[in-house]
């Protein structure tokens, strides 16, 4: 059994307890221990189910690379899937529920699966649902939706708080081990800006637990001294818990630092997401230990030598009575003789290699441990716990020679260094024969934008093995980057270590070598996933040559923990199966995250009413306390149409149109662009942006224009006012402001650099209210203050003055067909204008009108709307705005293109109006059919609608569409079939529906 | 826009609209240079920086853009003076004292709450008094210049004011 040992537990605190609940069972640990710790303190080995076969897993790791202790994490509003056991703080009242598993963890139904395991190999899916095709849908993917999954999806809303933060470094340093930490005394002397972090709570990484002797101290004393003159130092940020996500293009980096986790629910942020802009970024991430790959090497009980030596030296936990060790290297030694000086019973190091010898080994020997030299697991007995294994030689096929009792394995294929972090964007590897490990390339790193390495690795993650190879290393790559910087480097001084030396390792890729297929179809590659070695060598046979599909295809290493223990050993099953080197395979893609990180940090502080901007208009409170409807245009909120009482959205928007066209309408036209274009040259400009021609136009006066892409198609338009005698001002489409403003300046910035032409957005520095209808002139002329009389202000004329003493600029355009007046006022003062019209306009029965009823007057007119007729595949000719296309110019953007044959051609759907036969109302987007089918067997089309409405000045629906040959077809009836199977018969027609000789707006 | 404050580790206070001026023109043009002076007596600021002199300043926006600022009910004098005295060479002046917000930030934090939202460099041997920089502060587009120690100026958009009130009071709990 597993069990809190009387000694050792260097990191928790036996005077501070800590109660917290596991399937709802009350279970207590200490300060200072990780869920797992404290779960193997209360005998719980037992910590989840696989996700295939739903075997019974326990707890293999001490890290992040933890396969399968993966817990639902808390509850309610709090409630957080997948949480690894392994890196959760154990923290007061902490509420965990094991995964993947019904009814109980114990007594689990999935199970069944673990029989079957034999007709579920790899790529079962894929050659078992694929017939017959109609079972799929209705039967077996529900069936596979329901079984699948580890963790559940949290349904409510997450009420913890997340921040970002922003930094700049000349280093930052990932991982704070040794190596990371020499790296951060190194560049601190040397007087760099340096962010230090560490994914775990506590520094020094392994070389605290294995102990050798650092400067004459112990190294865990090192470590303090060294940490402590780190945080002291000005040019250092130390950050704990705190992991390496992900690096990037230009030295970007994300970090994850979790700030709470360790104290359960607080009103403090809980995570923050760093966003590193570093000169130089040194991975000092260490290396992963391997599994052996053996039969029943996943029974609970079997876990890696170094987490048994963790749980031992850090947490004082022994994870098993009788532990075997099981290892080809004499790392693992190490827990042997860790576990033997605790008082644990050590029965045998099993080691595949022909001999052991060396100090690691001695020192084993020393305290009458056996040692059993060239022999291998045949297999691991017992079924939720771990009962003994059976012994053979390495070199066999698994003929058991004796069989020794046990409650843990502690296994060790050698150790693989972190190289994800360098991968993330774009370092080589190499593959290091003698540690049988990639580590990485050090002549192919990512390169910056110097064309030099932003990235170097230091210590085991550069695939260091002793810790004074470790510590010369870090201080030699950080002084080659002081030296690249500098000129020169620093005088330094490497502290002496003392450590028992190391024989090399043996690869083992195969437990014993010979493993027959019973005992290969047992030994297990991913523990989450379930691919054993039967599994990839199955793939290799079926041709999945390719170690990206065989990756896809037995879903090895595709888990949540990525495969950082399976990885090395699927690759050099799949290259022994291959027959070629580890090497020529190659490895997956290696991308961020290193470890999932919450969705929350991603978010950030963009939650609730900072999700995002609202672009709100001068108007905005008021539009709030009529209960305006609010419609998104860009991030603008615009008032769709203001309801009264119980009236809905439709009665609203027709009241509005109908009161607009009979006495006055107010509209809050604020968000419409507003670029002023000026200079001696800015004439020629708008020529060039602008289809029509606007040099032309006289100053007081306004003109409609369309802006073409180089392509030809429509993509802006509005009215232009010439305000000077070099100085004009271009209106564009709401949503269009901004990125018409930086059409302009690429275009000056870029090719017509030499152009004499400034341009401001001035959109923002006006309010804009639209006076419509019958009455506005009245209304205008009761504020007071200018002359708006037909003569003084005619139609597209502009006019300064001020009205109810306010200054201001009254537009005389009309998007509605009636007598209109656009006034631009200062926005600080935009407010009072409108409640100033709305007050003298209460005799005159003004009412605001939203953007539907604006829609629909523009629609009743016939007036285009960007974005409706245009969707980028439209140019101003199927439009049947040929007069605003200037034929005189010699150029404009987009003129080249529309002289080109396609779009010239008159097949071209062209703009007319469509009027329903029953007076009903068409669906947007509905197509107009042809006669035939297509080579698709579809029907043919002829035309589609673009804009439709109920009119209510016309008591019918009218619609716009862009239709084959419309303009020829006037009166002919065409076809709409609805997706219900009826016809909608539509007769084409004028798009002017509503006074045609504009004799309302021209008054 | 009315005043608003908040006090939480950083202070935030929103004021009344600044008055502020756009100009467009060659900032190292010696014309220009000495329009400003003659107009305002302010100095055309360096690439970066922020020049100031009683009641108006001018923050450098881009090698032909400066923005000027002077009390709100002088835009309109200030912008006419500089308008006479540039006549005659290329340039734009708009008044845009309406299209902005002006927040002031202040507190020994400060710096820190403005980096949880803003990628700018504030590190002390790049972001000095007397430097603006023209930037995003979380999803919208900003400008800000340390006025004194433990001081951010900060404009945007008018329209994303309740936006960016929301933010930094958030960010400076």
């Amino acid at each position: 059994m597993s069990t809190r040992l009387a000694t050792l537990g260097r990191l928790i605190d036996r005077t501070q307890r800590r109660k917290f609940l596991f399937n709802g069972k009350a279970m207590q640990g200490y300060e200072g221990d990780t869920l797992a710790s404290a779960l193997l303190a209360n005998d719980q080995m037992l910590m989840g189910r696989s996700f295939k076969y739903h075997r019974p897993r326990g707890v293999v790791a001490s890290g992040a690379e933890e396969p399968n202790a993966l817990m639902n994490l808390g509850t309610g509003d709090r409630f957080e899937p997948n949480a690894r056991a392994t890196t959760t703080p154990l923290f007061e009242g902490l509420c965990a529920r094991s995964q993947n598993h019904w009814p109980s963890l114990e007594y689990d139904i999935g199970w069944m699966n673990n029989l079957l395991s034999k007709f579920l190999p790899a790529g079962f899916y894929y050659k078992m649902f694929i017939h017959p095709r109609p079972l799929w849908k209705h039967v077996y993917e529900p069936f596979i939706r329901q079984s699948a999954g580890l963790g559940q999806a949290p349904t409510r809303k997450d009420p913890d708080l997340y921040e970002h933060m922003h930094a700049h470094c000349d280093l930052l340093i990932v991982g704070g081990g040794v190596a990371g930490l020499m790296a951060a005394k190194t560049a601190q002397a040397a007087g760099l800006d340096v962010i230090l972090c560490e994914q775990a709570e506590h520094w020094g990484g392994r070389a605290v637990v294995d102990g050798p002797k650092i400067d004459g101290q112990a190294a865990e004393d090192w470590v303090g001294a060294t940490l402590q003159e780190l945080e002291s130092a000005s040019n250092v940020t130390v950050l704990p818990r705190t992991m390496g996500a992900g690096i990037y293009d230009h030295g970007f980096a994300l970090l994850y630092e979790r700030l709470t986790d360790h104290l359960g629910p607080v009103e403090t942020p809980r995570h923050r997401l760093w966003k590193v802009r570093a000169g130089h970024i040194l991975t000092a991430t260490g290396a992963i230990e391997r599994p052996l790959s053996f039969a029943g090497n996943d029974i609970p009980g079997v876990m890696l030598a170094a987490a048994v030596r963790d749980y031992a030296v850090n947490y004082g936990v022994s994870c098993g009575d009788r532990t075997v060790v099981v290892t080809n290297n004499d790392d693992a030694y190490r827990t042997a003789i860790a576990l033997k000086e605790a008082g644990l019973n050590v029965p045998a190091i099993i080691d595949a290699r022909p001999q052991a010898e060396g100090p690691l080994p001695d020192m084993a020997r020393g305290l009458d441990i056996e040692i059993l030299t060239g022999k291998a697991i045949a297999k691991v007995k017992g079924g939720a716990r771990v009962k003994s294994v059976a012994i053979c030689d390495q070199a066999g096929e698994g003929t058991v020679l004796e069989e020794i009792a046990c409650d843990a394995v502690a296994m060790s294929g050698g150790w693989s260094p972190v190289v994800h972090l360098w991968s993330h964007c774009g370092g080589k590897l190499t593959w290091d024969e003698a540690a049988a490990a990639f580590r990485p390339d050090s002549t192919c790193p990512p390169l910056g934008a110097d064309g030099t390495g932003f990235v170097s690795v230091a210590g085991a993650a550069d695939g260091m093995q002793s810790t004074s190879e470790v510590l010369a290393n870090a201080e030699q790559k950080v002084l080659a980057l002081v030296e690249k910087i500098s000129g020169s480097a620093p005088k330094t001084s490497l502290p002496a270590v003392q450590e028992p030396g190391q024989e090399p390792l043996s690869p083992v890729w195969l437990m014993p070598q010979g493993a027959k297929p019973a005992l290969r179809a047992k030994s297990w590659l991913d523990y989450q996933n379930d691919v054993k070695v039967s599994d990839v060598q199955l793939a290799a046979q079926e041709g999945f040559e390719s170690v990206e599909h065989t990756k896809r295809y037995t879903t090895l290493g595709m888990a949540t923990d990525q495969g950082k223990l399976s990885n090395i050993n699927g690759l050099a099953t799949l290259s022994n199966a291959l027959g070629s080197s580890i090497p020529d395979v190659g490895t997956t893609t290696f991308r961020p995250p290193y470890t999932p990180i919450s969705m929350g940090a991603i978010a950030g502080e963009a939650k609730n009413a900072l999700f995002q901007p609202i672009r709100k208009t001068p108007m905005h409170a008021w539009h709030e306390e009529q209960n305006a409807y609010f419609e998104p245009v860009g991030q603008w909120r615009r008032p769709y149409c203001y309801p009264r009482g119980s009236e809905s959205h439709d009665d609203a928007v027709h009241r509005e149109v109908t009161n607009t066209r009979a006495n006055l309408g107010l509209l809050d036209a604020s968000t419409l662009g507003k670029i002023l274009v000026k200079g001696p040259d800015a004439g020629k400009f708008l020529d060039m942006i602008y289809t029509n021609m606007m040099s032309t136009l006289k100053e007081g006066r306004c003109r409609y224009g369309l802006m073409c892409s180089e392509n030809g198609f429509l993509s802006d338009d509005g009215v232009v006012a010439r305000v000077g005698e070099d100085e004009w001002l271009c209106h564009t489409t709401s949503g269009g402001a901004d990125r018409i403003h930086a059409h302009m300046e690429e275009w000056l910035q870029t090719e017509w650099w030499d152009w004499k032409v400034y341009v401001v957005n001035l959109t923002e520095q006006y309010g804009q209210i639209a006076v419509v209808g019958p009455n506005a002139r009245k209304v205008l002329e009761d504020l007071g203050g200018m002359d708006v009389s037909k003569e003084a202000l005619p139609f597209m004329g502009w006019s300064d003055g001020t009205l109810a003493g306010i200054p201001l600029r009254i537009y005389r355009i009309s998007f509605s067909g009636e007598l209109s007046y656009e006034i631009a006022v200062p926005a600080g003062q935009a407010r009072a204008l409108w409640d100033k019209l709305l007050e003298a306009g209460a005799k005159y029965d003004v009412m605001a009108y939203g953007t539907e009823a604006l829609h629909i007057m523009r629609a009743e007119k016939g007036f285009i709307m960007i974005g409706d007729e245009t969707d980028g595949t439209v140019i101003p000719q199927d439009l049947g705005l040929h007069w605003a296309i200037s034929k005189k110019k010699e150029d404009f953007i987009g003129k080249r293109a529309q002289e080109r044959s396609h779009m010239t051609d008159p097949e071209r759907w062209q703009l007319v109006g469509l009027e329903t036969l029953d007076s009903s109302v068409l669906p947007d987007g509905a197509y107009a059919v042809a006669e035939g089918k297509n080579e698709n067997g579809q029907r043919n089309t002829q035309g589609r609608v673009t804009s439709t409405y109920m009119s209510p000045t016309l008591g019918k629906g009218i619609a716009m569409g862009l239709i084959k040959h419309g303009p020829d077809r006037m009166d002919e009836v065409i076809d709409f079939p609805m997706l219900d199977g009826t016809v909608k018969k539509a007769k084409i027609v004028s798009p002017v529906f509503f006074d045609p000789d504009g004799e309302k707006q021209n008054v | 826009m009315s005043e608003r404050h908040f006090e939480g580790s950083t202070n935030v206070t929103e004021h009344a609209a600044k008055g502020m001026i756009t100009l467009r023109g060659d900032l190292e043009s010696a014309v220009l240079q000495k329009a400003v002076r003659s107009a305002l007596e302010v100095t055309c600021p360096e690439r970066g920086q922020y020049t100031q002199n009683g009641a108006f300043s001018m923050a450098w926006m881009s090698p032909d853009e400066a923005l000027i600022l002077t009390p709100h009910a002088e835009a309109d004098a200030a912008l006419a003076k500089l308008a006479k005295a540039l006549d005659g060479s290329h340039h734009l002046l708009a008044n845009v004292s309406d299209a902005r917000a002006f927040f002031q930030l202040e507190g020994p934090q400060v710096l820190n709450v403005l980096a949880k939202l803003t990628p700018v460099d504030l590190r002390a041997n790049h972001f000095k008094t007397g430097q603006v920089r023209r930037t995003h502060v979380s999803q919208v587009a900003a400008a800000f210049w340390m006025s004194e120690t433990d001081t951010i100026d900060l404009i945007c958009f008018r329209s994303v004011a309740d936006y960016m009130w929301d933010l930094l009071s958030n960010a400076a709990r």
